[in-house]
């Protein structure tokens, strides 16, 4: 997806499309079409405050264009847990959801650290969050796990002292 | 089973005026981890819990929670009330363990949600 990045550091990637949608994630990087709406918004790095409020957002906004509820609660569970991804481990970051009339597409990038191992990152139970996180009632090590069991397609690309870019596909 | 029900059961505080208790509460779930909390995306549930941050009022953003037990008699701070309020989310805190409040739902008829 983004072949500049993939070129310019040694980044890892980890790719997950649900079965039976192979088909209709190429056909839709494939059109590279324009977006009916973008929203963009920044993630403060260990700010709690704001993390969670464009998922929230984003869950408003396609509610009232009709998307199914159990559609919306996975799309804001995805969205929500990437988000808290970027505030709690990373220097900071943005969350573009960019909305077409079947899908929702969101990309979240950071500005490091990055991941080294995102096989083990995926693993659930595993978590690198400090105390201050804990506290709050996260780092479960379940985050990554939880956005790829309400997505259609994941797309992580990554590698130590490098941003870090997850995409984000859900179907409505 | 309503929100009055559970407040008598578990001898619970309600936290703020005016909290819609006559809400049916088809089921329930329990975590102190909100990733676990964050399962339930299937079906409008209670939460019982023992976090007590902002975090936790954003989550009825994200999935659909009926209300909130917070246990071990903890109590959110004013601003984590005035955010439930403005979402219509009841609030209520009891002095039972996590364990304790669980079992007592669970006994009085008080299924899991699907996860």
């Amino acid at each position: 997806m983004q072949d500049s990045a993939v070129a310019e550091f040694e980044m890892s990637e980890y790719w997950y499309i649900k079965p039976d949608f192979e088909e209709k994630v190429q056909d839709f990087f494939a059109q590279k079409r324009e977006p009916e709406v973008v929203l963009e918004l920044d993630i403060p790095g260990k700010d709690f405050n704001i993390a969670g409020k464009g998922s929230s957002e984003l869950k408003n906004l396609l509610k009232r264009l009709g998307v199914d509820s159990e559609i919306l609660r996975r799309i804001a569970v995805a969205g929500y847990e990437a988000e808290i991804n970027v505030a709690a481990h990373s220097q900071g970051g943005k969350m573009i959801s960019n909305v077409f009339d079947n899908l929702i597409y969101m990309q979240f990038m950071d500005n490091g650290p990055g991941i080294s191992n995102i096989q083990q990152a995926m693993t659930p139970g595993f978590s690198t969050a400090d105390d201050l996180v804990r506290e709050l009632g996260f780092g479960a090590g379940l985050g990554l796990p939880n956005i790829q069991k309400n997505s259609d397609a994941l797309h992580i690309t990554s590698a130590l002292n490098s941003p870090t870019l997850v995409e984000i596909i859900i179907f409505f | 089973m309503t929100l009055r029900d559970i407040v008598e059961l578990l001898e619970a505080e309600v936290l703020y005026e005016g909290a819609d208790l006559n809400r049916e509460v088809p089921c329930a779930f329990a975590s102190d981890l909100i990733s676990d909390i964050l399962m339930c995306t299937k079906e409008p549930t209670l939460l019982l819990t023992g976090l007590t941050n902002n975090q936790v009022i954003r989550l009825a953003d994200m999935i659909d929670l009926i209300g909130i037990v917070f246990v071990r008699g903890k109590k959110p701070m004013q601003d984590v009330i005035d955010m439930a309020k403005e979402r219509g989310l009841p609030l209520v805190a009891t002095n039972m363990t996590l364990y304790r409040s669980s079992g007592i739902l669970y006994n009085a008829g008080l299924r899991s949600c699907r996860i």
